[in-house]
């Protein structure tokens, strides 16, 4: 299982980071998602992995006997924030298509060029 | 007991603040008033926090009364104590900025409370003593600002926003992963617990952690060679926000390095902290050099902020006390000056129209009192004796040929000169020239009508070259300070025996 998980850890990171390389906007957003799956994962497997064991306790329980909560607690935390970028991001990228009229990346470069188009700067 | 009000008044005043000002959304004389009046509150207790801090004592919160490896920790030592009074200070005069050069659309789109959610981030970053829990903060932060970036109907606000929000994404996603790490070799993510527990673990396996750190921090506060989404996007959105971003954010990241690289990974100087100062001469170097090629008052100004993160990496990787000493000054210098100028620009670009060097010019014939705000700032930022900036370079020179680092030194003394090449650049062409033929008709005759129209518009500048001022011809109740904080950052002891209650 715990082989399982890495290999799959390894595939989102990778697949994430090609995505994120790609020049659309749609790619892009499901790597940021990709990216995010592959981190909670990663949390989870580094607060070691334990099969079918209780995060709670009773009292005088078997302290072996127990999953750490701790790291769950922190993927909860970690996917709810990544859940709000992601339709952040989402959101975001939906809009640049209306107003720039493209999903390529490489068209994404009036940044760059500010100098000679912001002659109708206003305050 | 007592002194916990100076952390929870400055955390918890500018979220109910927002959450105010987001029930009063009609209401914008309402919400500035509020922002108003919670900012100034902060600024107030941050001075009596910055008073106390200069006692040399260290306030550890520990939420909810969890003792402290188990939960929340809020502290305020040296460090947390400049930084947040930087940061309350900021957020308080720029309101002084937003009539003049925030439109009202993006006004009642709910941009105080956004300010007053970054603001809040920021201070928690600050005050965290908890590796997760400062992921959290920054994520607030960065909502904040994301928000802030993109807010607006401007198509390069918009694509700016994409680089951002992508970028500082990943740097969150690594920082995440490098919490995994930490906790799964040292079973803490406390600071404090973690400082001590991991000198016990394998240091290969703390290096390989501390790598994920500097990388995402290294994203975060603009570090060569991860800084290429800082010019392509701080200059976008209106200069108020450009400003604090600016001066403000990207100093998170200082920060956060300085605390992660002086209290958690020092087990391996040798490997780790070499890696800060090659980095730190390269920032220095590419960002000044990106600064020299660009034309556009704005961008130059961007590229000055990763030139000028160098130095601060440049204290903190030396690892002396006068070095961390110098890095602070300079971070406190930094944000004051850079911060200032970006607030000029806007206020050139107000009267001009325009952000472009080559449709600038004569601004010191028709306005000489915007052209002293902008020199003394920009003469400070190359480190111009004996303005504030010399100061800082010249603690941080001096700590690098005590280490016989003379390279480093030479490296930093060459970039502050390209930065005043830079600087000359943008005063002769935007101040001294004439003005150029075929640029468009001022929006004022002089600075009488300007001032008269939009004196708000210069009093942050005022304050900030004031205070340029002070710590130019008084540079030693900061100098004290930094010392102080330095000591306490090279003596994790203090830190830890506050946290850990001993």
């Amino acid at each position: 299982m715990k082989i399982l998980l890495c290999i799959t850890i390894g595939v989102l990171y990778s697949a994430a980071v090609y995505l994120l390389f790609r020049r659309s906007f749609l790619k892009l957003i499901v790597g940021i998602i990709l990216f995010g799956h592959a981190t909670n994962l990663f949390l989870l497997i580094m607060g070691r992995l334990t099969s079918g064991l209780p995060a709670l306790l009773a009292n005088g329980g078997d302290r072996e006997a127990m999953a750490d909560p701790f790291p769950q607690a922190l993927i909860l935390t970690a996917i709810v924030i990544g859940f709000g970028m992601q339709a952040f991001a989402i959101v975001l990228l939906k809009k640049s298509y209306a107003d720039v009229k493209t999903d390529d990346l490489d068209d994404i470069n009036t940044t760059d060029y500010l100098s000679t188009s912001n002659k109708k700067f206003k305050a | 007991m007592p002194d916990y009000y100076l952390i929870i008044i400055p955390l918890l005043l500018p979220m109910l603040a927002a959450t105010v000002c987001i029930l009063c959304w009609q209401y914008l004389k309402v919400q500035r008033w509020i922002y108003f009046l919670a900012t100034l509150t902060n600024v107030v207790m941050a001075v009596q926090l910055l008073l106390h801090s200069n006692t040399g004592e260290i306030i550890a919160m520990q939420s909810g009364n969890w003792q402290a490896p188990f939960g929340i920790t809020l502290v305020a030592d040296g460090l947390s104590a400049i930084m947040v009074f930087m940061g309350c200070l900021l957020f308080f005069i720029i309101s002084f900025y937003v009539k003049g050069n925030i439109n009202q659309a993006r006004l009642k789109s709910g941009f105080y409370p956004l300010l007053l959610f970054l603001q809040f981030g920021v201070l928690g970053s600050f005050f965290t003593g908890d590796l997760f829990n400062l992921y959290v903060w920054f994520e607030v932060m960065l909502m904040a600002s994301f928000v802030l970036v993109a807010l607006g109907k401007d198509k390069a606000q918009l694509e700016g926003a994409i680089k951002y929000v992508t970028i500082n994404f990943v740097a969150s996603m690594l920082f995440l992963a490098g919490i995994a790490v930490v906790y799964g070799i040292a079973g803490t993510t406390n600071m404090a617990d973690l400082s001590t527990k991991i000198h016990d673990v394998d240091p290969v396996l703390a290096t390989v952690a501390s790598i994920f750190f500097l990388v995402s921090f290294g994203i975060k506060s603009a570090l060569f060679p991860l800084y290429f989404w800082l010019p392509a996007s701080y200059h976008t959105p209106p200069i108020a926000i450009s400003a604090l971003i600016a001066g403000l954010l990207t100093k998170v990241g200082v920060y956060a390095l300085l605390r992660v690289f002086t209290l958690i990974f020092t087990h391996n100087v040798g490997f780790t902290h070499e890696i800060l100062l090659w980095i730190s001469a390269f920032t220095m170097l590419s960002g000044v050099l990106g600064a020299i090629a660009q034309s556009d008052f704005r961008k130059i100004l961007s590229f000055h902020i990763v030139s000028q993160i160098g130095y601060m990496i440049m204290g903190l990787a030396l690892y002396t006390p006068l070095a961390i000493a110098g890095a602070v000054f300079y971070i406190v210098h930094h944000i004051i000056v850079k911060t200032n100028l970006f607030l000029i620009a806007g206020i050139v670009a107000k009267i001009k129209g325009s952000f472009r060097l080559s449709a600038l010019g004569g601004v010191y014939a028709a306005f000489p009192f915007v052209a002293i705000l902008f020199a003394i700032s920009a003469f400070s930022l190359a480190g111009i004796p004996p303005l504030s900036g010399f100061w800082g370079k010249f603690t941080l020179a001096k700590a690098g040929l005590e280490s016989d680092r003379f390279y480093i030194v030479g490296i930093a003394l060459f970039a502050g000169l390209l930065t005043l090449f830079s600087m000359v650049k943008i005063w002769t062409q935007v101040f001294l020239n004439k003005v150029p033929e075929e640029a468009p008709e001022p929006n004022y005759a002089n600075q009488w009508s300007f001032l008269k129209h939009e004196y708000a518009m210069t009093i942050p500048s005022c304050i900030l070259v004031l205070m340029t001022l002070v710590l130019s011809f008084y540079p030693e109740p900061l100098m004290q300070l930094a010392t102080l904080t330095a000591a306490q950052l090279t003596n994790p002891e203090h830190y830890i025996n506050a946290v850990m209650g001993k």
